[in-house]
């Protein structure tokens, strides 16, 4: 009997994993379709964009800062110990733009913009202004996931490319008036360890990011089932999934890079 | 100008709508009487193309909803409009805008002449200047009525109304009834409106269809209604507690 309860509770997760799946990548077919077809709403777009983006600045510009403090920090503690404090500047510089940057900002992001979105959405299908949106002749994929969409997919690489130089920033106040380093010492080395495809891979990671969590919360807002408590459950399920998701994508295009280009 | 044949729909192991046809003519105002949850809601979205049918077909204007493509499908909804039962305004827009959403999104409509349709299915519906209020400054009663006043602005064929009434004091849902009526007077648009609320149904049909267990089980005027001996339909217009309906709810549990 347990054994019939651990199959039948392993075939309702597994078709519920494939129909979540299934469903995302339907979303993102139209989406992506929608995208390229005209007519295009801009404002619509830039109104995404200001909250997903300009917004969020201050709280990912605070973040990255404290990161880099932190890792700072941190690799002193090892690299006092061997004499190469100097290094420090290239570990953060490298660590920071490959990964902490488009990381950690994927994550803040995915918490303020990507909740707010799967809650605006869940409200909006409780309340039938999707069904109301789709009487009225009016796509909800293509008025309201694809200037997010947009937006999201922009967004998230200009915010990382300002987490990464604030992250950096950090790093270069702890080192210069904290452990001595010169200025003029600290830029050359962190200069000189960064490459293009350094950048571009952090890049490339975060436009990528930014696609998974307009997806993933507008995906959620749609499908929410119930009342205010059906937009909660859909709110966390969002955040958690695309947490889970960030973190597995940079996974799997980091050892991807790592293969390319070695 | 609306024909239902056969059409079947079932959620989670519940069948709502079982084989159920229905005619409804041009000009007509068609009211659709029924217990809450007996699916009156899913017929009205099967009409309007939000749902597809499992069995069956919807025609309206002579055309096979379910089998139109995208963009037949958004010229049909040109000429049909749905008020929702909460209404359905648009929380970041204000009223102005959630009443010419239509002719904003898909029509190249001067400012001046939006702004003068918008204030008229205002004035239409007795809310003239309140364009610039948002939804959340709105009764339960003006929330309905701009809901309406959205539905008439693009000049509708066919108005389908879900639950007018309810959830609105006694004197703004006569207040409701009276505006079915009189755009249905004025604009000769088809309606086809889906309630419980019996003094609502006699004040606006043209003819009454009652559903039961997903079917139409008797229609006519509100006078051959008023006069028919079905058990059900006597249980359901006189409010009564006991009878069929409630027997066989208790039989099925």
């Amino acid at each position: 009997m347990m054994f019939t309860d651990f199959f039948i509770t392993v075939g309702h997760r597994v078709i519920s994993c494939m129909s979540f799946f299934g469903g995302l990548s339907n979303l993102a077919a139209q989406t992506v379709y929608l995208t390229f077809k005209p007519p295009y709403k801009w404002q619509r777009i830039f109104e995404q964009a200001k909250k997903a983006g300009y917004e969020s600045f201050p709280i990912v510009a605070l973040v990255a800062l404290f990161i880099g403090f932190i890792f700072a920090l941190q690799t002193a503690y090892f690299m006092q110990r061997i004499g190469s404090e100097i290094y420090i500047a290239s570990l953060v510089a490298l660590t920071v733009v490959r990964e902490l940057g488009p990381v950690i900002t994927a994550l803040i992001v995915a918490g303020r913009v990507g909740a707010s979105n799967t809650a605006e959405l869940g409200s909006m299908q409780v309340t039938e202004q999707i069904d109301a949106l789709e009487t009225l002749a009016t796509n909800p994929v293509k008025y309201l996931v694809v200037p997010r969409f947009v937006a999201l997919s922009v967004m998230l690489p200009v915010l990382t490319l300002y987490a990464n130089i604030i992250g950096i920033l950090g790093s270069y106040i702890i080192c210069v008036f904290k452990l001595g380093i010169t200025s003029s010492m600290y830029m050359h080395v962190t200069f000189d360890a960064l490459l293009y495809k350094d950048l571009f891979t952090g890049l490339f990671k975060a436009w990528i990011f930014g696609m998974v969590i307009a997806l993933i919360s507008c995906y959620e807002g749609f499908n929410v089932e119930g009342g205010a408590e059906g937009v909660g459950k859909a709110t966390t399920r969002s955040v958690v999934f695309t947490f889970i998701m960030i973190i597995a994508a940079d996974c799997f295009f980091t050892a991807l890079f790592y293969f390319i280009f070695p | 100008m609306i024909e239902i044949r056969e059409l079947s729909k079932h959620f989670n192991n519940h069948q709502v709508l079982d084989n159920l046809s229905l005619d409804i003519q041009k000009g007509q105002t068609c009211v659709i009487i029924g217990r809450s949850g007996c699916g009156k809601s899913v017929l009205l979205k099967h009409i309007v193309g939000l749902l597809r049918p499992e069995h069956g077909r919807v025609l309206v204007a002579g055309k096979e909803v379910a089998k139109l493509n995208p963009l037949e499908l958004d010229e049909l909804r040109f000429k049909i409009s749905m008020v929702f039962q909460g209404g359905a305004l648009f929380d970041s827009m204000n009223v102005a805008d959630n009443v010419g959403f239509s002719l904003i999104e898909h029509t190249h409509i001067a400012q001046k002449e939006l702004a003068e349709r918008v204030e008229e299915s205002l004035h239409l519906v007795g809310l003239s200047g309140i364009g610039n209020l948002m939804p959340v400054e709105l009764s339960g009663g003006m929330k309905k009525r701009v809901a309406l006043a959205r539905a008439i602005c693009i000049r509708p064929e066919i108005i389908l109304y879900d639950e007018p009434t309810t959830g609105v004091d006694p004197i703004t849902a006569d207040s409701i009834n009276g505006l079915i009526r009189s755009l249905h007077d004025k604009l000769k648009v088809t309606a086809v409106v889906v309630t419980h609320d019996m003094k609502s149904a006699y004040h606006v049909a043209d003819k009454i269809a009652m559903m039961y267990q997903g079917k139409i089980i008797i229609e006519g005027t509100p006078e051959e209604i008023q006069a028919a001996k079905d058990p059900v339909l006597h249980q359901f217009i006189n409010g009564l507690s006991r009878g069929p309906i409630t027997e066989s709810i208790g039989n099925s549990r």
